[in-house]
C-alpha cells in the first residue's frame, strides 16, 4: 500500500520510512506563523523565554495584519509589544504593519514550500497546501509552546480524495468550486482529514488554489493540497524561488483513501454561503435580487491581484448602487502596488470603492466596515457566522469577485454572467 | 451541576465573538462574553461542574483559544459532543480541558438527564443508560496529566537542561 502525501510529509520529517493513519509522530515545523496575537502568546511564556530563549529563531514568521493600522490603545499596545519581542530576540522573519495579510505574505516572501510542514496559531494557515506545503492551523498555546520547544506532535491524518475534471466557465471561479464542495458535504465533511486535489488541477491558477486551500478549514479539513507542478514551480521562481530549494511530495498511486469524490468544473456555478454557516450554500440564481448594504472585496481567501482584476473590469465603466459600501482590502502591500500599476485600483476606486489598507480589517468584525443590525453584507472572506463582523443582528453571505462586484453595481444580489464585463477580462 | 445543551455547528464566533479577541486575552476578561452571541444567560449562570452536551463539530471555525481557556477557568467539566473541529479539539487537550466525543450518548440525551463522567473507566452516563468513550493515547494524555502543554513543555525542556 502506498502513502498519500500527508504520510509522505509526516514520515520525511519525522525521519521515518512511512507512518500509518492515526500515528501520532513528533515534528519540527519549517515555519511557525504567528500575527496579532503574539503579544498574546509571548505574554503566556515571559519568565519560560527568559530562562530558554525562542528555540529556533529562523522557524517564526510574524505577521501584524488583523487590526492594522491599530484601531485602539489596546491593539497598538499589543504591536509595540510584537516589535519589542522580534527586536529582543533577534527574528528575522517580521512584516510590521502595512505589509499585508500574513496567509499573503508568508507566500510572498517564499517562507511555505513544497513539502514544507507549517503550523500557524491561525485557522486559515492550511492556505499553503496550495503550494504543496503540509499547513495547519494550531492555537496560541502550542504557538508559544513551539516557541519554546521548536517541536510538536501530529496525528498522520485520514485522506480524501477530490478529482477534478473540465474547466471552470467565464465568471465563476475558485470560490463557487470549493462553496460547492463544502455546500455538498458539509462544515465537518473533512474533520481530522487531510484533502489531496487531483486531476484537472492544471487549469486553476496559484491564485484559484490559494481560495481553495484556503477554505479547507471551512470543510473541517487538517490540510488541503494540490500537486507541485508547472504552476507552483512557475510561481515559485517568480518570486524568486529555485526549483532545487525545496522536495515537493505527492500522493503513490495506490494510496489508501477514506473516501474519492470527483467534480466537474464546467457543472459548477455561481453560488453564496447564506448566513449562518459556511456550508448553507445556494445557486446565486435562486436568491437574486436580494438586497445588500455593504460588499467586502478581499481577505485572505479572495484579495489577490486576479481577484481584484476581476472586479475592476466588471465594475469599469459602472457605479457602485446608492446606499452600497464597497470596501476593497487588497491582500498584502505587493498585490496593492500590482493593482496600482495595473489600473485595477484606479478603475476600482472611480466605480466608488472604498479602498482600504492590506490586512484582515472587517472580516472579524474589529474594525473598518462593522455591520449594523439589519444589514446584509456581500464578502469575498471565508466566514459568514453571526456576529463574524461585529453585529450579531447583521447577515454575511459569501462569494466569489465576480458575484461580489456585480452586485456592488446593482445593490442587489444577482448572476455575473449577466453583467458582461466592459472589456475582455 | 448543570447540564447546557446546544445544537450542531457550535463555531468560534458563538463560543467567543471574534471582535474581542484582541481586547480580552486573560480567562477574566474572557468569561463575561462566553456564548455571548449563542446564549446569553450562559456567563452569568455557569457554574463549576456544569457540562455542556452538543451536536456535531462543535467549536468550528477560528484557531481563538479563548472559549477553551474560558470554559476551563468557569470550570466546566466536560464537553460531551458528537464530535469537535480539530483546532479546538487540539486546543482543549493544551488547556486540560476535557472533550468526550461520543456521538450516541449525545443521541441519547433528553432535557433534564443527568450526567456523570468516569474518566478512568472511560464511560459516561446519561440518566440510565451508560456508554463507553474511546481513551486518549498515552503521548497526549501525558500532556493533560502535566496540567496542559506549557507545563508539559517546561516539564520537557527542563529535564533536557539537566540531562
Amino acid at each position: 500500500m502506498g502513502s498519500t502525501f500527508a504520510q509522505k510529509v509526516l514520515a520525511n520529517k519525522s525521519g521515518q520510512a512511512q507512518v500509518v493513519v492515526g500515528q501520532i509522530v513528533m515534528v519540527q515545523p519549517d515555519h511557525l506563523l504567528t500575527h496579532d496575537n503574539t503579544a498574546a502568546i509571548v505574554g503566556k511564556i515571559g519568565a519560560e523565554l527568559e530562562q530558554f530563549g525562542v528555540a529556533r529563531p529562523e522557524m517564526p514568521v510574524i505577521v501584524l495584519d488583523h487590526v492594522v493600522p491599530a484601531a485602539s490603545e489596546k491593539t497598538a499596545l499589543n504591536h509595540k509589544q510584537t516589535r519589542d519581542f522580534v527586536a529582543k530576540h533577534s527574528l528575522p522573519q517580521f512584516f510590521d504593519v502595512g505589509a499585508g495579510i500574513c496567509h499573503q505574505v508568508t507566500v510572498e516572501e517564499g517562507l511555505a514550500l513544497p513539502g514544507q510542514i507549517v503550523v500557524g496559531s491561525d485557522s486559515h494557515t492550511c492556505s499553503y497546501g496550495a503550494l504543496g506545503a503540509f499547513s495547519t492551523g494550531v492555537d496560541r498555546t502550542e504557538a508559544a509552546a513551539l516557541l519554546l520547544r521548536g517541536e510538536t506532535w501530529l496525528r498522520v491524518p485520514e485522506t480524501m480524495r477530490i478529482e477534478l475534471s473540465g474547466k471552470l466557465s467565464p465568471m465563476v471561479d475558485a470560490k463557487d468550486l470549493v462553496l460547492s464542495i463544502i455546500g455538498d458535504i458539509g462544515a465537518d465533511g473533512a474533520n481530522y482529514r487531510a484533502v489531496e486535489f487531483h486531476g484537472a488541477v492544471d487549469s486553476l491558477s496559484m491564485e484559484e488554489r490559494l481560495t481553495i486551500a484556503n477554505m479547507g478549514i471551512e470543510m473541517g479539513a487538517k490540510i488541503a493540497v494540490f500537486p507541485v507542478d508547472e504552476i507552483t514551480r512557475s510561481y515559485l521562481a517568480s518570486i524568486g524561488v529555485a526549483e532545487g530549494s525545496y522536495q515537493p511530495q505527492w500522493a503513490d498511486d495506490d494510496a489508501d483513501y477514506v473516501q474519492r469524490l470527483s467534480y466537474d468544473l464546467s457543472a459548477v456555478e455561481p453560488v453564496v454561503a447564506c448566513p449562518h454557516k459556511v456550508d448553507n450554500v445556494k445557486p446565486v440564481s435562486e436568491l437574486e435580487g436580494l438586497e445588500i448594504q455593504q460588499v467586502l472585496l478581499g481577505t485572505c481567501t479572495n484579495g489577490r491581484y486576479d481577484d481584484l482584476a476581476i472586479a475592476a473590469d466588471i465594475l469599469d465603466g459602472h457605479t457602485v448602487a446608492k446606499g452600497v459600501r464597497l470596501l476593497v482590502l487588497p491582500a498584502s502591500k505587493r498585490v496593492f502596488e500590482r493593482a496600482l500599476d495595473g489600473g485595477v485600483i484606479a478603475k476600482l476606486s472611480r466605480a466608488g470603492a472604498i479602498v482600504l489598507p492590506p490586512g484582515c480589517g472587517p472580516c472579524l468584525g474589529a474594525h473598518q466596515g462593522v455591520l449594523a443590525p439589519g444589514e446584509r453584507c456581500l464578502s469575498t472572506a471565508n466566514r459568514n457566522f453571526k456576529g463574524r463582523m461585529g453585529c450579531k443582528e447583521a447577515e454575511i453571505y459569501l462569494s466569489s469577485p465576480a458575484t461580489a462586484a456585480a452586485a456592488a453595481i446593482t445593490g442587489k444580489l444577482n448572476d455575473p454572467r449577466k453583467l458582461a464585463p466592459q472589456k475582455e477580462a | 451541576m448543570k447540564v447546557w445543551s446546544y445544537g450542531d455547528d457550535i463555531n468560534t464566533d458563538m463560543l467567543f465573538p471574534g471582535k474581542y479577541t484582541y481586547t480580552c486575552g486573560t480567562a477574566e476578561e474572557i468569561k463575561p462574553h462566553l456564548l455571548e452571541d449563542l446564549d446569553p444567560s450562559f456567563a452569568g449562570e455557569v457554574a463549576e461542574g456544569d457540562v455542556i452536551v452538543a451536536g456535531k463539530n462543535f467549536g468550528c471555525g477560528s484557531s481563538r483559544e479563548q472559549p477553551v481557556v474560558g470554559l476551563k477557568a468557569v470550570g466546566v467539566q466536560a464537553i460531551v459532543a458528537k464530535g469537535f473541529a480539530r483546532i479546538f479539539y487540539r486546543a482543549a487537550i493544551n488547556q486540560g480541558l476535557l472533550l468526550v466525543e461520543c456521538p450516541a450518548a449525545v443521541e441519547a440525551y433528553q432535557p433534564g438527564d443527568a450526567v456523570s463522567l468516569d474518566l478512568a473507566a472511560g464511560t459516561i452516563e446519561i440518566g440510565d443508560e451508560r456508554f463507553d468513550f474511546p481513551k486518549l493515547p498515552p503521548e497526549i494524555l501525558a500532556i493533560r496529566e502535566a496540567g496542559g502543554l506549557l507545563a508539559y513543555t517546561v516539564e520537557k525542556l527542563a529535564a533536557q537542561s539537566t540531562g
